[in-house]
């Protein structure tokens, strides 16, 4: 394993990372600033209706909103940095706090579902690669233009309806169940399937069409070919010759599908109330909790660049030829 | 000479099991006019129906039937009603309308900044076109989903903020789409033959490259739509898109889950049909088009 280049590589990109970063956040606060958005009204609530003036100044001052737009950056990302992202409005605890519960959670989610889409989009794509224009191809490629169609929150719905409702076999929702106060790891895999089957589906067609097009490209080239020639019995030179280099435009596909991720993780998570960051991203949305929001962005846009890396990483291991040079 | 041609091409099919490979070929073409024309006919039926649909039979968002509530797909009511006794199948065509126009109006947009976005890169070179790549990297590396919720949440819920929040976040593949094709066509000699005649630079590029990436921006354009409405209505099933009272295809799924719950499916299994069919549709003339664009490579539908 070329460690020291794999290192070089992760260095490099913490580097690019930092402005990306910087950025971000400066835009999330430059939007805010732009919007009609009040962090005082947001803060006060109601009683921001009969506060007089003074005590709305007061506030003004105590929140820092009296500010230019680049100190109050400045002041929030100096705090953040010591590790203080401000209190959340929605869920009256510091918005630290409130990502480290739930993040687990949703990394949980989205882990499963993400090796559930690879290892199935894996299997669908080389069945339907196998024979190109057979009934399982046509079936399995329709399927998956369709699904790549489908909003996940409608599939997730009618999940709920199928499997919960009709069936009665999976729990419709939540982390547990509604009577029982701990969480236990069996509770949690039952009540995991669903959730993490939905968002699998939604992101399986990705996977199966670029395997599929991988594998039946590669079957058509000159090793496979050899193989053959040699009189390699058909599942090696499928899984040996023809999957191997098949997979690498997998990879990438890996890297850019981490926001695609985190964009069904949203919707999922709100269809099935997952305690997850992206539950929580919605609820802070709606109420308009800026801290909440301008930290769980910054920690969404970390989770792409990190995905980006994986992939690249994995690239430059699975084809020496490209090396770590990005 | 031709009896020879025939020889020739019989030895090539003795050699290949030409038979089935030219049946698939056949067949390939035969599915490829039918997803065309099946694109095409679905495609002008909903358009058809977005328009003529509403102006012919008026449908009252408030009106309330609870005597018909919740009934089942009928003849009467072929998609069911919905939890007030309101007509599921006019109500989708509704929401299609409304999903419809915030998407062609975003993906307009969005077209039209990153077509400005990439042509302007790709024409003035060098540090500029750097910066605007880096820019444009940025944008990419936040999740378009998140960023649509920051900025409509920041606005208040409504239409506008919701178009442009698609069309902020959209405009990205365009620019690249765009950028490398003005890269390509500025080598070419009839660009060279504009600056030497002394046209300047904001003439080549507005009379010379811009006219010669319009397709591929139009085709972008196109592809653009599924997306603006998928985006639309994943923004309204959250509560963040457009207000009941001009209820989109996500907003009907939103509404329909308390429904949903106590066991009732239709109000949720029409609307998202309504997303799907017309994306597929849509999609299928879009591949259509890019075969025209570029006959050599491969159409595969493309989302």
């Amino acid at each position: 394993m070329p460690w020291a280049a794999m290192a070089r590589m992760a260095g490099r990109r913490l580097l690019v990372a930092v402005p990306v970063l910087l950025a971000v956040t400066f835009g999330v606060f430059a939007i805010a600033a732009a919007s009609p958005f009040d962090p005082v009204k947001a803060y006060a609530g109601t009683g921001g209706l009969t506060a007089s003036e003074q005590t709305l100044d007061q506030l003004r001052a105590n929140l820092g909103v009296d500010q230019p737009l680049v100190a109050r950056w400045w002041d929030w990302l100096t705090a953040a940095l010591h590790g203080d992202f401000g209190t959340s409005l929605v869920m009256r605890q510091p918005v630290g706090q409130v990502i480290g519960e739930r993040l687990g959670w949703s990394v949980l989610l989205a882990a499963t579902a993400f090796l559930l889409a690879i290892v199935l989009g894996t299997t669908l794509g080389v069945l339907a690669a196998r024979r190109p224009g057979g009934w399982l191809d046509r079936g399995v490629t329709s399927l998956a233009y369709g699904l790549e169609a489908a909003p996940p929150f409608w599939l997730g719905l009618l999940a709920v309806w199928f499997f919960a409702l009709k069936l009665d076999v999976l729990p419709a929702g939540g982390l547990t169940d509604t009577g029982s106060t701990v969480v236990s790891a069996g509770q949690v895999a039952t009540h995991l399937v669903l959730p993490a089957c939905v968002l699998a589906v939604s992101q399986l067609p990705w996977f199966v069409l670029y395997v599929r097009q991988g594998v039946g490209d590669a079957l058509e080239e000159d090793p496979v070919r050899g193989a053959r020639a040699r009189g390699i019995a058909e599942r090696t030179v499928l899984l040996g010759h023809a999957l191997r280099s098949g997979l690498l435009p997998v990879l990438t596909l890996i890297g850019s599908r981490v926001p695609e991720l985190i964009t069904g993780a949203l919707l999922v998570e709100t269809v099935f109330s997952w305690p997850g960051i992206a539950a929580a991203t919605v609820e802070a949305a709606t109420s308009v909790d800026f801290a909440l929001l301008a930290a769980l962005t910054a920690l969404a846009t970390a989770a792409v660049l990190l995905g980006n890396l994986v992939a690249d990483l994995l690239y430059g291991l699975a084809d020496p030829r490209v090396g770590f040079d990005g | 000479m031709a009896e020879v041609a025939e020889k020739a091409v019989k030895a090539e099919m003795s050699e290949q099991p030409a038979v089935a490979w030219r049946v698939r070929g056949v067949r390939r073409r035969s599915t490829r006019t039918w997803r065309l024309r099946t694109s095409a006919a679905i495609t002008l039926a909903v358009v058809v129906a977005v328009l003529l649909v509403p102006p012919l039979v008026q449908l009252d968002e408030q009106a309330v039937d609870l005597a018909s509530k919740l009934q089942p797909p009928s003849l009467a009511h072929p998609f069911g009603t919905d939890d007030v006794g309101r007509d599921l199948l006019l109500r989708c065509v509704y929401g299609l309308r409304v999903s419809l126009l915030v998407g062609v109006v975003a993906a307009v947009v969005a077209t039209v900044i990153g077509t400005a976005v990439g042509a302007a890169a790709a024409a003035a070179g060098g540090r500029v076109d750097r910066f605007v790549m880096r820019l444009v990297d940025l944008f990419s590396s936040v999740p378009h989903l998140l960023l649509g919720i920051f900025i409509v949440a920041m606005f208040r819920p409504g239409v506008w903020p919701v178009v442009v929040s698609v069309a902020l976040t959209h405009w990205l593949s365009t620019a690249r789409i765009v950028r490398a094709e003005v890269l390509s066509l500025r080598s070419r000699p009839y660009v060279d033959a504009a600056i030497s005649g002394g046209a300047s630079r904001w003439r080549v590029t507005v009379r010379h490259l811009l006219p010669g990436v319009l397709p591929q921006a139009g085709l972008a354009a196109v592809l653009m739509v599924p997306h603006a409405i998928w985006h639309e209505s994943a923004l309204s099933f959250l509560g963040l898109g457009l207000p009941t009272h001009q209820a989109s295809l996500g907003t009907l799924v939103q509404s329909a889950r308390g429904s949903l719950l106590a066991g009732d499916w239709w109000p949720t299994l029409f609307p998202g049909l309504f997303i799907i069919v017309p994306t597929l549709a849509i999609a299928g003339l879009a591949g259509a088009w890019r075969e025209r664009l570029n006959p050599r490579r491969r159409s595969e539908l493309m989302l």
